[in-house]
């Protein structure tokens, strides 16, 4: 048999007879599933899940469901392939032993594995102070169960409620807040909101915006303190500028810790920002060597874009968790020429205010800004993001329909300033920097994170020479 | 039933809102919600108003398809 023969066999055969393990039953970890059998894997599947639920949609959490419009648990997901998989909810992994190639679960079990996909995803960074974090009336939002348990809290009608921190989920919080008449303070560190992820020129359109509906919009502060009553409930909220809020719910919107710590010991490179991986959703080792066996999807992994640089991109967003999802699995049941790229433009929406926030892009790639069509005072326009004459992202409030036209141009790296493509144009048409703030800078985490050129985050581990005696 | 709208393609042109109000609304101008597990009775309009999508961003289970198929 000629070597490409052999080759073919050897993905026919895993096709039928592989086994495949993916950790993490949520949205990358779902649609990947179905895309493996949608590529004629018929091997064995193992989903693993620590959630007690079948995968469900998170976007829906923080605004029609708080809202009390959609229950909590009418968040499902739909299925579009039939899956034959064996799902183990409920459980969850605590450790990887890629000598054995075994997922360890926490009941002791050792699930065996031909190729893995990681899809642990995220969790919500929980307020510091774990005594003042265990009060009554202190809220995160991530899961299906926070939705519910801070709906509820909403619903018995809050004298007013603290949210702390200003990104797309807080804001949206904030928004349903108003929506549903409970007085809403809003905290940030930053000089505004979104100001992580869209910039200090937006971010000031976001404050306005916040300010106009009612929202008590504190920035350029943070809170010290959480205090409780005698019944250990929360009560009231100290500033670091000295103030104190009276509020009997409070939600911590402090960013998100990526689920990583299952894979510590198995040498790969997961750290801080994820799990490295190449643009194919293979994931590398400490050592920026990449792996067969392991590959990432969804908001757990970051991977090199070209389009930045070949910088590790980590996004947390929708779109990437079901194209990563898709490519990964792709790579997962085929062989080199026949890998495919998950070459993904950046694009996330938020709904706020009764304005449609989107984006395309990687806005804080940028330096530079431009509005381009529609008229900032009734909120509804585009702008574009810019760096070294090139544009490298937009956005648009109200103004949706028109992304597509940046995506291309983004796609291209067009010329920085843009031709507007309509005829609403904004008055002032000039670029001005975006405001981003500097890296470090104490203030809500964008949700696209560049992470730098490294393959991993921590050292290659050297090993001396080995000479020939 | 279980449905998903990809809200990155969706454009806001409310097609779907017209044509099932109980299960889609835009909440001012532009911003879509939606239920995403309605109720099974509502399955012809759902279908009717996915069809009607002109950027085909709602996305219906297959399952619950196939189910009712053998049903
Ligand atoms: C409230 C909210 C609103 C959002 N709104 C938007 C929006 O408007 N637009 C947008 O683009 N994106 C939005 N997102 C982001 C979007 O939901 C995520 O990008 C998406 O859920 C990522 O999917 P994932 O499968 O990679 O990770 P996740 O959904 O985080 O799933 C990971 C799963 O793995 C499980 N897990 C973790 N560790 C283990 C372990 N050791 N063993 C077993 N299981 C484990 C977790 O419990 C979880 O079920 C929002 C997210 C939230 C929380
Ligand atoms: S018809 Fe399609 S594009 Fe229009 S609002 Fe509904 S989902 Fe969005």
């Amino acid at each position: 048999m000629t070597l490409s023969a052999t080759l073919a066999e050897l993905v026919r055969d895993f096709k039928a007879n592989g086994r495949i393990v993916i950790v993490g039953a949520s949205l990358a970890g779902l649609r990947a599933a179905e895309a493996l059998r949608g590529e004629g894997f018929a091997g064995s599947l193992t989903i693993i899940g620590d959630e007690p639920y079948e995968p469900y949609d998170r976007p829906p959490l923080s605004k029609q469901v708080l809202k009390g419009w959609v229950q909590a648990d009418h968040t499902q997901l739909p299925r579009f392939q039939e899956l034959d998989a064996d799902w183990r909810l409920g459980l969850a992994a605590v450790g990887l032993d890629r000598a054995t190639r075994q997922v360890r679960l926490a009941n002791g079990e050792q699930v065996p594995y031909d190729r893995l996909l990681i899809a642990t995803g995220t969790r919500a960074r929980q307020w510091p102070n774990p005594a003042e974090a265990a009060l009554e009336g202190v809220y995160s939002i991530r899961s299906r169960d926070d939705a519910e348990r801070l709906q509820q809290a909403l619903m018995a009608g809050p004298s007013r409620v603290l949210v702390i921190g200003a990104g797309f989920i807080g804001s949206e919080v904030a928004s349903v807040c108003r929506d549903l008449d409970i007085p809403v303070t809003v905290t940030e560190r930053g000089p505004a909101p979104l100001i992580g992820a869209l910039g200090g020129v937006i971010g000031e359109i976001a404050a306005e915006m916040q300010r106009d509906h009612g929202v008590d919009l504190r920035c350029r502060v943070g809170v010290s303190s959480l205090e409780g009553d005698a019944g250990g409930h929360v009560r009231r909220a100290r500033l670091s500028d000295g103030t104190t809020i009276e509020a009997d719910v409070v939600l911590a919107s402090l960013g998100s810790v990526r689920n990583v710590e299952w894979l510590e010991g198995s040498g790969l490179a997961a750290g801080f920002w994820g799990v490295g991986c190449d643009a194919g959703g293979r994931a590398f080792d400490i050592n920026g060597v990449t792996t067969d066996t392991v590959y990432v999807a969804g908001d757990v992994a970051r991977a090199p874009h070209v389009l930045y640089e070949y910088q590790f991109l980590a996004m947390e967003h929708w779109d990437n968790a079901v194209f990563g999802a898709e490519v990964a699995a792709h790579n997962m049941v085929n062989l080199e020429p026949g890998y495919r790229p998950h070459l993904l433009l950046p694009g996330f929406w938020s709904g706020q205010f009764g304005v449609n926030i989107k984006s395309v892009g990687v806005p804080p790639f940028g330096d530079e800004i431009v509005f381009t069509q529609g008229s900032i005072k009734e909120r509804r326009f585009a702008a574009a993001y810019g760096r070294r004459g090139r544009i490298v992202a937009a956005v648009t409030f109200d103004h949706g329909k028109w992304l597509q036209y940046y995506a291309e141009l983004i796609e291209r790296s067009a010329p920085f300033p843009p031709p507007p493509p309509g005829w609403d144009r904004p008055d002032v048409m000039k670029p001005i920097p975006a405001e981003f703030p500097e890296p470090g800078v104490p203030t809500a985490i964008p949700d696209v994170v560049l992470t730098g050129h490294d393959p991993n985050e921590r050292r290659a581990e050297f090993r001396p020479r080995d000479r020939p005696s | 039933m279980h449905i998903v709208v990809d809200l990155n393609r969706c454009q806001g042109y409310a097609q779907c809102v017209f044509l099932a109000h109980q299960i889609f609304r835009l909440s001012g101008d532009e911003a879509l919600t939606y239920e995403p597990n309605p109720d099974d009775a509502r399955r012809l309009q759902v279908q009717r108003a996915a069809a009607a999508c002109p950027v085909q961003a709602i996305m219906i289970d297959r399952q619950d398809d196939a189910e009712r198929g053998a049903a």
